[in-house]
């Protein structure tokens, strides 16, 4: 089965684990991953920045790690994450802040890659969120 | 054929950008011609109101960016009776044609879609 998954929430929200094994278990379980859409709090879930305490589980180190071992599609909506200053080295410059906290594997682009998602997928599984 | 994605908006408009941001999921949907749908649900239904007065709390008025929903095709809109109810809201007109369901109108709704996002 094809998934797409969004995320809503903050690395630390449970959801943000729990969005994260289910990822884990679609692949082992012989499913495809379209994409991952961080939305919302979800953006600071791709965060490069977020630094856990050494016997916490580091979630979006976790993230990064997955996306990038599995070469998987992974969008961070970029207006939802310029706007809680989830930035990568291009939106960075071009807003002339002094750092970047977004980085390979993560991708910025817009809504219209969740709907794209949406339509590929044969299920579109949401975690987070109010 | 083009899968269905119904957005259930349950924040209030000033209570952050989770209003807004549903809202944007729904216009991004629209402007792509996708079938999308709309429901108000819990503190959702709060941005229907009519005559807020988000200036005063320093805030973006969300109602215009509402009323461009049937503007980007995005006609299907929907109000939980129960939430305006036990918000005070039954009586009062709403600035969307937002039709008003009950409980079990709702669950009928969402089985419709063929796919959900909350916020």
């Amino acid at each position: 089965m094809k998934f797409a998954i969004a995320l809503f929430s903050a690395p630390h929200a449970p959801s943000s684990r729990r969005a994260l094994r289910f990822a884990q278990a679609a692949l082992a379980g012989g499913h495809e991953i379209v994409r991952l859409f961080f939305y919302q709090e979800g953006v600071h879930s791709a965060s490069s920045n977020v630094v856990t305490p050494q016997d916490e589980l580091d979630i979006s180190g976790e993230w990064r790690d997955f996306v990038r071992e599995q070469r998987l599609d992974g969008v961070v909506c970029i207006a939802a994450a310029l706007r809680r200053g989830v930035l990568n080295a291009e939106e960075s410059q071009r807003y002339d802040r002094p750092a970047a906290n977004l980085d390979d594997p993560w991708a910025l682009s817009g809504l219209g890659q969740l709907h794209e998602a949406a339509q590929v997928a044969d299920r579109l599984v949401c975690f987070g969120g109010p | 054929m083009r899968k269905s994605l119904l957005i259930i908006s349950r924040q209030a408009p000033w209570s952050g950008p989770g209003a807004r941001e549903a809202l944007d999921i729904a216009l991004a949907g629209g402007a792509f011609d996708l079938p999308i749908g709309m429901l108000f649900l819990d503190d959702g239904v709060f941005q229907l109101t009519a005559a807020q007065q988000p200036k005063t709390l320093q805030q973006k008025d969300l109602s215009a960016n509402l009323q461009a929903l049937p503007m980007f095709g995005v006609e299907s809109l929907y109000a939980s009776a129960r939430s305006l109810q036990e918000r005070g809201l039954a009586e009062n007109p709403l600035t969307l044609a937002a039709e008003p369901l009950d409980d079990a109108a709702l669950a009928a709704l969402i089985d419709r879609y063929d796919q959900v996002i909350t916020l």
